[in-house]
């Protein structure tokens, strides 16, 4: 008896503690991640409003400018054509400039745009098809859902980037172009899950009376298995989000995704590898902006998972 | 087994004429071949010159019989001429893909040296410190951009300290020496990113087979700690890493593009990739295309043997 009171009383202590409950909070919801994507979805959405300069805008006197708090000289063997006017950061340009001037934290402001739309238009195509693939093998089985099967299995077997750097070059490269090529890759991890689930709920009573009832397919597939597999659909979204936005990078860091005039986070990073003697900043922040975007679309997707569909936790 | 074999082969088989069509397809996508070949509006170029043309190269044929007659000539070992260069396309391939195979198997031996221990590490000292180790691993690795974790190696290794060399597989004067150094930090820019995904499998199947009834019995039993976990559940837990193995390295081969570029590593992602974007080589990007196609089929096919093998259940369902 005492023991459970004492029990309780440190409980109490505990939750009092605000520190552990701060980390209570922490540990049950993704606060960080939420944050980092909060921030890069106001940039996305805001971005002419809070970026401090035009991200496209060039100014030739202000080559390579590092970041704001860089006071150190630069070294004396580097090529004088090469140093910069300004050795010290400018406050106007937080992050850096490039080799043209251009102001890096503006830039990946409006990459975040980019990066965004890209994600969002490609996921929301491939989430439309791969489901309704997945729907449709799973209901119908036999010959169909083979055909499904054996299409999704081909797909895995193509080598994604020369695949989508050959529809770059033949339909130009354009950011249209880029979302659709994301597309094609985007659907195929909707297929086998969705399908697999079909399989379950179309077994269940309720299907089973709907048929007797004389619903047609597609009411059926609609009204009584598509709310079942909504979690599925919404966590796999999540969990690929990330992958989607890394290929995106990789395509246009290997100059095959978007035209250079585009401020896009993987293009910054190809840009700078170039120049990476003279200023390490170039490439650093958009890879680092790329990194967190993506590890905290990926904790949210294992949060997401653990919250809604545990059964995938094998996946 | 015998019919689970026949059945895999059929459907490497199906896979391969899809595959191929798709390619087929690619390569016929950029409009009439034709215009590749002879520039609009250049020298010469009349409507009786460009259909001569035409039926030289067999393209005034119905797109199934080109169809055929391409899988004809893929089959004896010919996939056409680059178009700038007018090499056979085959004979790039050769020259490249073996520079590109070795980063691949560096980058894959990497993986499964550090991914696999550190799965197991990782499940049996569950909630410790070397578990967040491991996860936070996997994390990271699956989270960083391959491109950028290459390219700030080369900032740290090569442009700070000067310790390993930015790019090129060798010094051109010594090309048949081995230099191990000029394959640490490709290795680990490809190897990062396919260690997180084995650890994250070895993590998993280790934990499911940590769970199972036979280990608690072999526990129940009195086996030593160490003898549970290498005899009786390792063995195990070892199915889905061995299987995915295969496919890994399949996927390390055209991953590899990426290090290729930032290394500036001979291989033939990387030269197809230069070639088709500077002169729109097709022949040379649908080959490239085709003979990754044909090594990840072979692979899979690999991976499901392994499976088989080590997986009684498969062979029988």
């Amino acid at each position: 008896m005492n023991e459970g009171i004492a029990f309780e009383v440190q409980l109490e202590q505990r939750q009092r503690n605000p520190f552990r409950r701060v980390w209570g909070v922490f540990r049950r919801w993704p606060v960080i991640p939420m944050v980092v994507l909060s921030i890069m979805a106001i940039f996305a959405i805001f971005a002419p409003w809070i970026s401090p300069n035009d991200p496209i805008d060039q100014s030739l006197r202000h080559q390579y400018v590092p970041p704001v708090w860089a006071t150190e000289q630069r070294a004396a063997w580097q090529p004088s054509r090469a140093r910069p006017p300004e050795e010290i950061g400018l406050t106007q340009y937080i992050l850096g400039t490039d080799n043209l001037g251009r102001d890096i934290l503006s830039r990946i402001i409006y990459g975040a745009r980019i990066s965004l739309m890209v994600a969002v238009v490609s996921l929301s195509s491939g989430i439309l098809v791969g489901s309704a693939l997945g729907l449709i093998g799973g209901w119908y089985g036999g010959i169909v859902d083979e055909l499904v099967a054996r299409l999704v299995d081909i797909w895995y077997a193509l080598p994604f980037l020369l695949v989508a750097l050959v529809v770059v070059i033949v339909l130009g490269q354009t950011l249209v172009v880029m979302m659709f090529v994301l597309a094609l890759t985007a659907w195929s991890p909707f297929v086998r899950n969705v399908r697999a689930e079909v399989l379950s709920l179309k077994e269940r009573d309720y299907v089973a009376l709907a048929r007797v009832a004389g619903a047609s397919p597609f009411y059926i597939m609609y009204k009584h298995i598509l709310p079942g597999v909504i979690n599925t659909i919404v966590v796999i979204a999540t969990l690929n989000v990330g992958g989607l936005i890394l290929a995106e990078a990789t395509l246009t860091f290997l100059g095959a995704g978007l035209p250079s005039n585009i401020p896009a986070w993987g293009l910054m990073v190809g840009e700078g590898q170039l120049e990476l003697r003279i200023a390490w900043w170039v490439s650093f922040w958009p890879g680092l902006a790329i990194f967190l975007t993506v590890m905290s679309l990926n904790f949210t997707g294992d949060w997401l998972r653990d919250r809604l569909d545990p059964r995938l936790r094998q996946v | 087994m015998s019919s689970f074999l026949i059945r895999r082969l059929a459907f490497v088989l199906v896979s391969l004429i899809g595959a191929t069509a798709i390619v087929f397809a690619l390569s016929r996508m950029a409009g009439d071949p034709i215009l590749l070949y002879a520039k609009p509006y250049g020298y010469g170029d009349t409507e009786k010159y460009l259909n001569e043309l035409r039926a030289h190269l067999g393209l005034d044929q119905p797109l199934v019989v080109q169809y055929a007659k391409w899988v004809w000539h893929l089959m004896q070992g010919d996939l056409g001429l680059t178009l700038l260069s007018r090499r056979p396309v085959i004979d790039v391939i050769n020259e490249k893909i073996w520079n590109t195979f070795q980063l691949a198997f560096t980058g894959w031996l990497f993986a499964t040296i550090l991914g696999v221990p550190l799965g197991v590490l990782s499940a049996v000292k569950r909630g410790t410190f070397w578990d967040y180790i491991g996860r936070g691993f996997a994390l990271f690795g699956q989270a960083l951009p391959a491109f950028w974790v290459g390219v700030m190696l080369v900032l740290i290794f090569a442009v700070t300290w000067s310790i390993l060399p930015a790019a090129f597989k060798a010094p051109t004067d010594d090309q048949y020496g081995f230099h191990p150094e000029y394959f640490i930090l490709p290795t680990i820019t490809i190897g990062w990113g396919a260690a997180a995904g084995y650890l994250r499998i070895t993590r998993s199947a280790m934990l499911e087979v940590l769970d199972s009834e036979f280990v608690k019995l072999a526990r129940a039993k009195g086996a030593s700690t160490s003898s549970v976990i290498w005899k009786h559940a390792f063995k195990n837990a070892l199915i889905p890493p061995l299987t995915v193995s295969a496919l890994l390295l399949a996927g390390l081969m055209n991953g590899a593009v990426v290090a290729e570029v930032v290394f500036a590593w001979p291989g033939l992602g990387r030269i197809a990739l230069v070639e088709a974007v500077n002169n729109n080589d097709f022949p040379l990007l649908t080959g490239a295309i085709f003979i990754f196609v044909i090594i990840y089929l072979v692979m899979n096919f690999v991976a499901d043997m392994l499976y088989a093998w080590a997986d009684p259940r498969i062979r029988y369902s």
